[in-house]
């Protein structure tokens, strides 16, 4: 912790490491979403935990060490294991080229468009970061344990009441003769 | 302004023309930067969402979502100095990690009576 808070010390170090994580995930992303290479879901798949894994790297770059182990530990090991798993057993073929609807296509990119536009014009309004005081906070383990069992004990409760729902639900869901 | 310090935002610049225009007014890596990126990432998880036509890639285009709302969320805490923040995305992790669960079950199930997985098929509610 302390040789990652010195590196994270300086700033021209921090900075340049922001650009490089930031153009990763915004690239994986990319890849995800429309791969001009393969249809593939499963290059989807992987392409979506190189994303997942260099946003963890952008949560290190602010601080949140733990929820950049959680990043890692319950996107990049459970939630992509189940969705490869998913892909595996359902036996999916690449995805054949359909022919786009041209009135789709362009109201997609038009929607997708004036939500960018409408949050960055938002934000130059707006300008959140002027006027703020150096960020001192460190999101370590001790913290957001200290934070996550006195404050906010019973939406944790809550959670592990959802957790348990959605377990029953999938084996429910899962079975085969469904009634 | 001396030297070496044009020179790096010079470089930082060109590494990504897209930030440049905050460059000039910020030098440093602030909560702007996070935000646009968190943008940028929300915007390319819609166009999945609302483009592509396998179940599957949309619902990884959701987790993309998910994503960028936690990265916004993680980079106010650190610029507020708020840590509830955090607390927020623990949270919404595991609401992820659940949701991503029931609905891969339901598309198995559905797989299991339709024998597709493309949106274009499942329009028997359709009207």
């Amino acid at each position: 912790m302390e040789a990652i808070n010195n590196l994270l010390g300086g700033s021209t170090v921090t900075d340049v490491l922001f650009y490089v994580f930031a153009a990763l995930t915004l690239l994986c992303g990319v890849l995800v979403v429309a791969n001009p290479f393969s249809r593939n879901p499963v290059t989807s798949a992987m392409f979506l935990v190189l994303t997942i894994i260099s946003m963890a790297g952008l949560f290190v770059l602010l601080h949140a060490f733990f929820l950049a182990a959680v990043q890692i530990i319950v996107y990049a090991g459970a939630v992509i294991v189940l969705f490869l798993f998913v892909i595996m057993l359902l036996d999916l073929k690449e995805e054949q080229r359909r022919k786009i609807k041209v009135f789709g296509l362009v109201g997609g990119l038009v929607s997708v468009g004036a939500v960018v536009a409408i949050s960055l014009k938002a934000l130059l309004t707006a300008n959140p970061g002027a006027n703020l005081p150096a960020p001192q906070l460190e999101g370590g383990t001790n913290a957001l344990g200290q934070l996550l069992f006195r404050q906010y004990v019973l939406p944790f409760e809550v959670v592990s009441v959802l957790l348990l729902v959605a377990m029953v639900g999938v084996i429910l869901l899962s079975k085969k003769d469904l009634k | 302004m001396e030297d070496g310090r044009w020179r790096r935002m010079r470089v930082v610049s060109i590494l990504h023309p897209l930030f440049s225009i905050f460059i000039v007014e910020n030098m440093n890596v602030g909560l702007e930067h996070y935000l646009v990126v968190s943008f940028l990432l929300f915007a390319l998880g819609l166009l999945g969402v609302v483009m592509r036509r396998n179940l599957l890639v949309i619902y990884m285009s959701l987790e993309l979502m998910l994503n960028a709302a936690n990265l916004a969320l993680v980079s106010f805490s650190r610029f507020n100095n708020q840590l509830d923040g955090q607390v927020l995305v623990f949270f919404i992790i595991t609401v992820a990690a659940a949701e991503v669960a029931v609905g891969l079950a339901l598309i198995v199930a559905l797989y299991r009576r339709r024998q597709t997985a493309h949106v274009e098929d499942l329009t028997s509610m359709k009207l």
